[in-house]
C-alpha cells in the first residue's frame, strides 16, 4: 500500500468539467541507475492507471520511466449523476491498489 | 535516494580560469541582508515550482503531512500514549509552535530543533525508541507540526541563555570551511540573488522545512540541506546530533525572523 492524496470537489455541477488531482507516493525508479556497488537498480514504477466512474472507464494511462518520484496526475471529468470515482494503479511488482472518491452532483 | 552521488554544485571550481573569477567575486564585501531584504527561497523558485507549493493537492510534501497526521494520534511506546493524548488537536495546540524553533532548552542547556523535540517527547514521554533521522515518520511529524504555523512569521528567540549558542552559530556561518575554503555568508549573504552556474543563489532561509526538494525527489530536513552545502564546499559535515548544527540552525532561524513559515515548502 502506498500513500495517496486525492483531490476532488465535494459537489460538482451536472455536465460541467471538474479537476481530479492525484498524488501518489512512489519512488518511480527508472531502472537506468546503478547503486554505489555498480549494480543496476531494478525498475520500479507505476506502469498503468485507470479511472472509472461507477464502472465506466473515464481515463486509462500507461506510465513510463521518465516520470519523477511521487507522481502527480491531474485530469478533467464530466459526470451527469452522483457516483463514485475509482482510481486503480498497478506497479512493476504487480501490486494493484484502488482508491475511491465520491462525487455529488448538485 | 541515498544511492545518488553527492551533487556538487560547483564543478567549475575544480580549476581553470573560472575559479579565479569566482575567487575575485568572493573577495567583495560580505554584508548581511537587512530585514527589508529578506527573501524566501520561494521568490527565487520558478513559477512552476511555486505553483506546486501553492496548491496543496499538487504539493508532494502533503504526502508526508498525511503520514504525520496519522502518527499524531497513534499510541506508541511503553507509555502507550499518542502525541494527541497530551497535546490534543494539533491545528489548535501546535499553531505557531514551529515558528519558534530552534528553541533554547533550559534543561539541556542548548538549543533544540523541532525534530529533536519530537524525538525527545517520543523517548521521554512515550517511552518509545527514537525515530531514525530523516525517516519518513520523523519528517512527517515535523511537517504536520510545521504546517500548523504556515503563514505565521518566524520568531526565533536568541536572548538570555541562548545568546552564547547564537554567537557560536553566527561564528560558524561566517567561518570559511572545507577544501573550497568558503563560508556560508560568502554565498548566502554576499552573493545571494546572483547566479551560480544556472541557478540563483538563495539567501538560505530556513522558513519552509521540512521541505520537498525536486532534486531529492523527496522530503528532507534543514540538517540534510546543510549537509549538502558542507559536502558542496568539501567540508566535513556535522554529525546528525552535533551541537554545532543546532547552533547554526538557531542563527539561521533568527536570520529568518519575520519571514512567513511555508512548511511544507517545495524547492528546486
Amino acid at each position: 500500500m502506498v500513500r495517496v492524496l486525492i483531490s476532488v470537489p465535494k459537489r460538482v455541477k451536472r455536465g460541467e468539467a471538474f479537476d481530479v488531482k492525484l498524488l501518489i507516493s512512489h519512488p518511480m525508479e527508472s531502472g537506468q541507475r546503478r547503486d554505489d556497488m555498480g549494480q543496476a537498480i531494478p525498475r520500479d514504477i507505476i506502469n498503468s492507471f485507470v479511472c472509472t466512474f461507477d464502472g465506466d472507464e473515464v481515463l486509462r494511462a500507461d506510465l513510463f520511466p521518465a516520470i519523477a518520484a511521487n507522481p502527480f496526475l491531474s485530469f478533467a471529468v464530466v459526470v451527469q449523476e452522483s457516483g463514485t470515482l475509482a482510481m486503480t494503479f498497478t506497479d512493476d511488482h504487480g501490486a494493484v491498489q484502488t482508491e475511491t472518491a465520491s462525487v455529488t452532483v448538485e | 535516494m541515498s544511492r545518488l552521488p553527492s551533487w556538487c554544485p560547483w564543478p567549475f571550481l575544480q580549476g581553470g580560469p573560472a575559479s579565479l573569477v569566482l575567487a575575485g567575486l568572493l573577495a567583495l564585501t560580505v554584508a548581511p541582508a537587512s530585514a527589508a531584504d529578506k527573501r524566501s527561497g520561494y521568490q527565487d523558485a520558478s513559477p512552476e515550482t511555486q505553483a506546486m507549493q501553492d496548491d496543496d493537492a499538487a504539493n508532494p510534501g502533503f504526502l508526508w503531512v498525511q503520514q504525520g497526521e496519522t502518527l499524531w494520534s497513534g499510541r506508541v511506546g511503553n507509555a502507550n500514549r499518542s502525541c494527541a493524548d497530551c497535546h490534543g488537536a494539533a491545528p489548535a495546540t501546535m499553531r505557531g509552535v514551529a515558528a519558534r524553533y530552534p528553541m533554547f532548552d533550559a534543561r539541556l542547556g542548548r538549543p533544540i530543533t523541532l525534530p529533536q523535540r519530537i524525538q525527545q517527547c517520543r523517548v521521554e514521554r512515550q517511552g518509545a525508541a527514537p525515530l531514525a533521522s530523516e525517516s519518513d515518520a520523523l519528517l512527517g511529524l515535523a511537517a504536520y507540526v510545521g504546517l500548523q504555523s504556515r503563514g505565521m512569521p518566524v520568531q526565533v528567540a536568541i536572548d538570555g541563555p541562548a545568546q552564547p549558542s547564537f554567537e557560536a552559530g553566527k561564528a560558524l556561518f561566517t567561518t570559511r570551511q572545507g577544501q573550497f575554503n568558503l563560508s556560508c555568508a560568502q554565498c548566502h549573504d554576499g552573493l545571494a540573488g546572483q547566479r551560480l552556474a544556472g541557478s540563483v543563489i538563495p539567501q538560505g532561509q530556513p522558513n519552509g522545512y521540512p521541505e520537498y526538494r525536486l532534486e531529492w525527489q523527496g522530503m528532507g530536513s534543514l540538517e540534510r540541506r546543510i549537509r549538502n552545502c558542507l559536502v558542496g564546499v568539501r567540508a566535513e559535515p556535522f554529525a546528525a546530533d552535533a551541537p554545532e548544527l543546532a547552533d547554526l540552525e538557531l542563527y539561521l532561524g533568527w536570520r529568518a525572523n519575520g519571514l512567513r513559515v511555508e512548511t511544507p515548502a517545495v524547492r528546486p
